[in-house]
C-alpha cells in the first residue's frame, strides 16, 4: 500500500513536471523527447516484451511521417486525423511485414526486418510522393478539430503531451495484461507457451502491429512538430538509434526506453558542436552497453534495489 | 538483346561482391552463429587500406590485394578475442548488437579522418582498358573482378567441403564439444574463422575500390542487401551464399534492362517471396 501511494506521487509529479516544464525548456526540443521516448517504447514492446529484435523499425517511423505530412499538406485533414492516418498506414506495413517476418526468429528476424525496411527506404527514395531528397517540407500544423490553431509551440506541446502519453498508456496496459504475460512466456519458452494451447505467432503479429502503430503515431506526431517528413526517418540509422536508445535505458523495463531516448537525444542536441565526434561516441557506448551494462540504466537500477522502478 | 547481355556481366560484377561477402557471413555464422554486422565495415576497411597504400606508402594493387586482407585479419582476430568471444554464452542477437556497435564505431572513425566524401582510386595500369565482346565492351578490370570472385569462392568452397580443415570447420559447427574433446582447439579455430571472414571481407573491398569510390559507407549500404541475399540463401550453407550471391546480382541487373525504378528493390522482393514460400532460404538447413 505504502509503495503504490508512493508511486502515485511520483507519476502526479511527473506529470505536473511535464505540464510546466515547456516554460522552463524549449518546447520544440521537448516535443522531440517525447516524439522519440515513444518511439523508443514502442521499439521495446518487442524486443524487451516478445524477445523480437526488430532492425528495421524506422520504416514505421518515417513511413508515418510521410502519410502524416501528405494528408496534412496535400489533403488538408486535421492534424489528429493526418497522425491517425499515419498510424493506420504504419499498421498495416506492419501487419504485412510482420507476415512474412515473424516466420523467423532470432537474428533471422533482425537481419529481414532490416532488409524490408531497407526496401521501404529505396521506395521512399523514388516514390513520387516524398519529394525524393527534397523531402516533404512546409507541412502545416492545422487546426486541431479544425478549431483549435496549433501555430503556437505551447498549445503545440500540450496536444503531444496528450497524443505520447495516450501511445504511453497504451503500451503500459499492453504489457500489463494478460496479453503481456503470454508475450513473456512466449520469450521465455515459446514451446512451452505452444503446448500451452497459445497461438504464439498470433499473438507475436499482434505485438508486432501494435509496436509498429505506435512507432507510426510517434513518426506521424514529429514529422508535425519539425513539419518535415524526410529520408533521414526512414534511414538504417534511425532504426540503429532506437535500439541504441533502448539498450541504454534498459530493454524489458517500462521506463528504461524513455531515459534512453532523453539521453541519446539530449546529447546530440547538447554536443551538436562535436560534429561528427557524436558518431563515435554512439559507437562506442553501443559497444560498451553490449559488453558491460547489458541491462541498461533503468535495469540496472532495478536490479539494485530489487523492484520495480 | 545486347543491352540483356551486358546488364547480365554488369550484373554478375555485383554478383561477385555478393557472394565474397556473403562467403564470409555464412563461415562466422555457421561457426559462430553471429550475424557479422561489422561485415560491411571491414569491407570498407578493405578498400581505405587499398587507398591509403597508395596515397601514403606509395603501395599499388597488388600490395593492397596482399596487405589489407592481412591487416583487416588481424584486425578482425583482435575484435574476436577481445569483444564478441567476451559474449558466447549469451543469447546470439547480442552478437549481433556488438557487431551493429562496432560498424558504426568503425565508419564514425572513418568518417572523422577522412570525411564521408569518396576517395577515387585508380584502376591498376596493367587491367585498364576494355575488350569487345560483340554485344558490349566490357572493361578488363570488371572482367578481372568477376574472374577472381569464382576462384576465390571455389576455391574456400573446395577448402571447406574436400579438405580436413574444411571437416573440422563442419564438425566444429555441427559439434563444437565433441570436436574438443578429440583435442582440436576449437576458440582459435573461431578467431582463425572470423579473422578469414574479415579478411575476404576486405578483399572485396580492395576489388571494389576502383569501381565505387573509397568513402566510409560503402560496405553498410552493401551489408544489407547482402544481409537479404542470405536471407534468401539460407544461412547454413556456403556453397548456397556463393550461387545465390552471384544469381541475385543478375536479377538486378536483369531488372535495370526491364523496369530500372525497382532495380535497388528487386533482390528485397525476391527476399519477401522466398520467405513466403520457404522461410528457411532456398538452401538453407531447418532453422
Amino acid at each position: 500500500m505504502k509503495r503504490w501511494s508512493g508511486r502515485r506521487i511520483a507519476a502526479i509529479a511527473a506529470v505536473v513536471a511535464l505540464l510546466v516544464l515547456p516554460h522552463v525548456v524549449y518546447p520544440i526540443f521537448l516535443m522531440k523527447l517525447l516524439c522519440f521516448a515513444l518511439f523508443a517504447c514502442a521499439f521495446n514492446l518487442l524486443i524487451g516484451y516478445a524477445g523480437l529484435l526488430s532492425f528495421g523499425h524506422a520504416m514505421f517511423f518515417g513511413t508515418a511521417g510521410y502519410a502524416t505530412a501528405h494528408a496534412a499538406r496535400v489533403w488538408g485533414l486535421t492534424p489528429e486525423l493526418s497522425i491517425a492516418f499515419g498510424v493506420v498506414v504504419a499498421a498495416t506495413l506492419g501487419l504485412v511485414v510482420g507476415r512474412l517476418a515473424i516466420r523467423l526468429a532470432g537474428i533471422y528476424f533482425a537481419m529481414i526486418t532490416l532488409s524490408f525496411a531497407q526496401m521501404i527506404y529505396f521506395f521512399c527514395e523514388q516514390a513520387p510522393f516524398t519529394g525524393g531528397e527534397n523531402a516533404i517540407q512546409g507541412v502545416p500544423r492545422g487546426q486541431l478539430f479544425g478549431v483549435i490553431s496549433l501555430a503556437d509551440n505551447f498549445t503545440l506541446y500540450y496536444f503531444v503531451l496528450a497524443v505520447c502519453l495516450g501511445g504511453f498508456a497504451v503500451a503500459y496496459r499492453a504489457i500489463h495484461s494478460p496479453f503481456g504475460e503470454v508475450l513473456a512466456a512466449i520469450r521465455e519458452n515459446e514451446p512451452r507457451a505452444v503446448s500451452l494451447g497459445y497461438h504464439t505467432d498470433h499473438h507475436k503479429l499482434i505485438a508486432f502491429v501494435l509496436s509498429a502503430a505506435l512507432t507510426g503515431l510517434a513518426g506521424g506526431t514529429k514529422a508535425l512538430v519539425f513539419q518535415v517528413a524526410s529520408l533521414t526517418d526512414v534511414h538504417w540509422n534511425m532504426s540503429g538509434e532506437v535500439v541504441l536508445m533502448t539498450l541504454v535505458g534498459g530493454m524489458g523495463t517500462v521506463l528504461g526506453p524513455v531515459v534512453g531516448a532523453i539521453l541519446v537525444v539530449g546529447s546530440e542536441d547538447l554536443f551538436t558542436s562535436l560534429g561528427p565526434w557524436i558518431a563515435v561516441i554512439q559507437g562506442f557506448f553501443f559497444v560498451l552497453c553490449v559488453l558491460l551494462f547489458r541491462r541498461g540504466i533503468v535495469g540496472w537500477l532495478e536490479h539494485r534495489l530489487g523492484r520495480r522502478v | 538483346m545486347s543491352a540483356v547481355l551486358s546488364q547480365l556481366v554488369l550484373g554478375l560484377i555485383n554478383g561477385s561482391f555478393y557472394a565474397l561477402l556473403s562467403l564470409g557471413l555464412a563461415l562466422i555464422f555457421g561457426l559462430m552463429n553471429i550475424v557479422n554486422f561489422a561485415h560491411g565495415a571491414l569491407f570498407m576497411l578493405g578498400g581505405l587500406a587499398a587507398w591509403w597504400l597508395l596515397a601514403v606508402a606509395g603501395l599499388g594493387y597488388g600490395w593492397a590485394l596482399l596487405l589489407a586482407p592481412l591487416s583487416v585479419g588481424v584486425l578482425s582476430a583482435l575484435i574476436e578475442v577481445g569483444l564478441i568471444r567476451r559474449l558466447r554464452q549469451l543469447d546470439p542477437l547480442y552478437g549481433l548488437l556488438l557487431t551493429f556497435g562496432l560498424a558504426i564505431l568503425i565508419q564514425a572513425v572513418v568518417t572523422m579522418k577522412y570525411g564521408s566524401s569518396g576517395q577515387p582510386y585508380p584502376v591498376p595500369s596493367f587491367l585498364t582498358g576494355a575488350d569487345n565482346l560483340g554485344f558490349m565492351f566490357l572493361p578488363r578490370y570488371r572482367a578481372w573482378v568477376i574472374l577472381v570472385s569464382i576462384v576465390v569462392c571455389a576455391s574456400v568452397w573446395v577448402v571447406i567441403e574436400k579438405t580436413r580443415l574444411g571437416s573440422y570447420l563442419r564438425a566444429a559447427a555441427e559439434n563444437p564439444r565433441l570436436l574438443e574433446a578429440f583435442g582440436v582447439a576449437v576458440p582459435r579455430l573461431i578467431t582463425l574463422t572470423y579473422a578469414f571472414g574479415g579478411a575476404l571481407a576486405a578483399f572485396a573491398g580492395v576489388l571494389a575500390a576502383p569501381i565505387y569510390q573509397v568513402n566510409p559507407l560503402m560496405g553498410a549500404n552493401m551489408i544489407i542487401v547482402v544481409f537479404a541475399v542470405v536471407a534468401v540463401g539460407g544461412m547454413g550453407s556456403i556453397g548456397g551464399s556463393i550461387i545465390t550471391g552471384f544469381a541475385l546480382g543478375i536479377a538486378e541487373g536483369f531488372t535495370k534492362v526491364f523496369y530500372p525504378q525497382a532495380s535497388s528493390t528487386v533482390i528485397f522482393v525476391i527476399m519477401a517471396l522466398v520467405l513466403l514460400v520457404r522461410p528457411r532460404g532456398l538452401f538453407g538447413r531447418e532453422a
